[in-house]
């Protein structure tokens, strides 16, 4: 396998409060390589989009990233200066959010806005810069791009607006995108038109793509390989189709027994019972050990250490056994 | 049991736009336009049995959280009727209308709205018993704990606020609080689409046990097909605020007939696809304000002929409890 594009070990950000410091992200440990898509799989509060922001550093306080390695093509983005992240942002990593009516300027023109991205890392003429983001929209399925650039966010569609921030994305060729949940918002149609796009640009320009969602099923079609967290840390990952077919932590295994399409019709669904603990009140040890079904004593005494196995790696310990997927 | 027990015929809702100041001026001087029309429903006829659960799916705007309000009586259709249990509801007075409306409750999609912060749980689920004098005040506490219990909730919540509660809680106390008077008819509307997914399954399981234990009938409204396809017995597919298919769930998802529940099914992710590639739909949902001639779908249909830029197809029995409104089943050109 090629070397790794983003390597992250033992990130951890907290958030300062008045009774102390409570990590969202605790101890994450992540690798994507170039030309793949990986699936960052959670529940709201896992840590996953705090995650994404601390990989880019734009964490603002009260959070603050205290512990870890971010390696970006070797380079540690912990480290890095202002504007060193700024020249990288938008250039070699792009990011992509799940409202893009918060993202684009309601005052600013669509053509305004691509263009400022890309005449910030790119020295060439405004009329160049225009014609690239009129080619970064055709791309992603605009049609008459040369008339939308006109356009402001209060002329687009939901899922219209989601692809300009995609095309945006897009304009610098980035090595690397970073895509907060940025689907959940849209309908099933055009969530898949946005997918396909994604697709053809992981294929077509090798760029790594590290997709941020709470949907497994989107995860399933879309990724290579998938990391699922829980309470702020990965519990598991590894490739798309044995974290699937044979998950080897229990809350692996209870997220995709909760969805409705792996039973019958009408048959109760295997639900997972309680909800995530609260930051502030973590259980010691494994934080799922109180709505895990296959708790053991060790469990509340010694928090599971990363264990690998092949391609994977898991903390558990009693891990579901080969066959046991249903 | 199989009454209809439930019925719309021909509803519509129709939102008139505000004209403009100079629209105002041109039609005085008699050369405006006709004012623009937003129908939000437009004809829809759907009939529910005692017991059943029938999904109701479209994309967003498509009107189906209009129809649930009009099922439910908190909007007024424009023109058609709502029927239930053989009686127009229009036509019901005083103590019978009221029959009506706790008779039919709604689970609404977003339980951090649909809740008083003001209010204790305890009196958001008890509000409706005194309010209507359902009960002797003295009884009241014993039905709001009963409720609670029902729906998973401990009772040492029951004088907590709303805030001190999570999403899934919360759409528990929403379900306590239609149960708690005692209705035959739930409408859901969105009901688990804000919730996470090991949520989502105990809410639906909840739903399902309730509808056991009460013999309840369910309109279940949500963009989501999987949870649509577990729950359902009958499943309606709406487009631009008209019924284009409506069947069993079993046989839809077999085999759709008309190619926007095709479309659709294919669109939605499911766990069990890998490494798919997807195929885009094209085209986005049309304005409301201006639908396309003839069969609305045409412009996004990859097996659009002549006929449907032109003539609108019917709902139309295809197979015995099956029907849907696309020219490919009704006109002669389709063999």
């Amino acid at each position: 396998m090629t070397a790794p594009l983003l390597e992250v070990r033992g990130l951890k950000t907290v958030f300062h409060a008045l009774d102390g410091a409570w990590p969202a992200v605790d101890g994450v440990d992540l690798v994507v390589r170039r030309g793949e898509v990986l699936g960052l799989v959670g529940e709201s509060g896992s840590g996953k989009s705090v995650t994404g922001f601390s990989l880019v550093q734009l964490i603002d306080a009260p959070g603050e990233v205290i512990a870890g390695d971010v390696l970006f093509n070797g380079e540690d983005l912990r480290l890095a200066s202002g504007e060193r992240l700024r020249s990288l942002r938008g250039d070699r990593i792009a990011m992509i959010f799940q409202d893009p009516l918060m993202t684009l300027n309601p005052v600013l023109s669509i053509g305004e806005q691509m263009c400022e991205a890309i005449l910030e890392h790119r020295d060439c003429s405004r009329q160049d810069a225009l014609n690239a983001a009129a080619k970064a929209l055709s791309r992603v399925g605009i049609s008459s791009p040369e008339t939308r650039l006109k356009q402001f966010p209060h002329e687009f569609s939901g899922g219209m607006r989601q692809r300009v921030a995609i095309a945006t994305a897009l304009l610098n060729e980035p090595d690397l995108i970073i895509a907060d949940e940025p689907t959940t918002a849209l309908d099933v149609t055009i969530q898949s038109q946005i997918l396909y796009e994604v697709q053809k640009l992981s294929r077509e320009s090798g760029t790594a793509i590290l997709w941020i969602t709470h949907d497994l099923a989107v995860v399933a079609e879309l990724a290579d390989r998938v990391a699922v967290m829980y309470a702020g840390r990965i519990v598991e990952t590894g490739p798309v189709d044995d974290i699937l077919d044979h998950p080897l932590h229990p809350y692996t295994l209870g997220l995709l027994n909760s969805s409705a399409a792996t039973i019958n019709p009408g048959e109760r669904l295997k639900q997972i019972d309680g909800a995530a603990p609260r930051i502030d009140s973590r259980p010691s040890g494994c934080p799922f050990r109180p709505r895990c079904e296959r708790v053991l004593p060790s469990c509340a005494e010694e928090d599971p250490m990363p264990q690998i196995r092949g391609e994977r790696i898991f903390r558990c310990h009693n891990p579901v056994p080969h066959g046991e997927a249903s | 049991m199989t009454e209809p027990f439930f019925e719309l015929r021909g509803v519509k809702k129709h939102y008139r736009g505000k004209s403009t100041f100079a629209e105002r001026i041109l039609a005085a001087a008699g050369r405006g336009a006709p004012p623009r029309t937003l129908r939000a429903v437009d004809g829809v006829d759907l009939t529910v049995t005692r017991g059943e659960v029938l999904g109701l799916v479209g994309e967003s705007g498509c009107g189906k959280s209009t129809l649930a309000r009009i099922a439910t009586g908190i909007l007024k259709p424009s023109s058609g009727e709502v029927v239930y249990d053989r009686q127009p509801v229009a036509a019901l007075k005083g103590k019978e209308r009221l029959d009506f409306l706790l008779k039919v409750q709604m689970i609404f999609q977003d339980p951090y709205a649909s809740l008083n912060p003001r209010m204790r749980v305890s009196r958001i689920v008890g509000e409706a018993l005194s309010v209507h004098r359902l009960l002797p005040k003295n009884e009241i506490d014993a039905a709001v704990d009963k409720a609670l219990t029902e729906v998973g909730l401990d009772l040492a919540y029951r004088d907590r606020y709303p805030h001190q509660f999570s999403g899934g809680q919360r759409q528990r106390i929403g379900i306590a609080r239609a149960l708690v008077v005692k209705p035959d008819f739930l409408v859901c509307d969105e009901p688990v689409s804000a919730l996470d997914v090991s949520i989502q399954a105990q809410v639906i399981n909840l739903f399902m046990d309730v509808r056991e234990r009460y013999g309840l009938t369910y309109l279940f409204v949500s963009h989501d097909l999987g949870i649509v396809r577990h729950i359902s017995d009958r499943v309606a597919i709406m487009y631009l605020g008209r019924i284009v298919e409506i069947g069993s769930a079993a046989a839809i998802f077999a085999e759709p007939a008309h190619p926007y529940s095709a479309a659709l099914i294919k669109a939605s992710p499911s766990a069990t696809r890998r490494k798919h590639q997807f195929q885009p739909l094209t085209g986005e949902l049309p304005s409301p304000l201006a639908p396309p001639s003839g069969c609305p779908f045409h412009p996004r249909c990859d097996r659009a002929m002549s006929v449907c830029r032109e003539v609108r197809p019917v709902l139309t029995e295809i197979a015995p409890g099956r029907s849907a409104a696309c020219h490919l089943h009704t006109s002669p050109e389709s063999a």
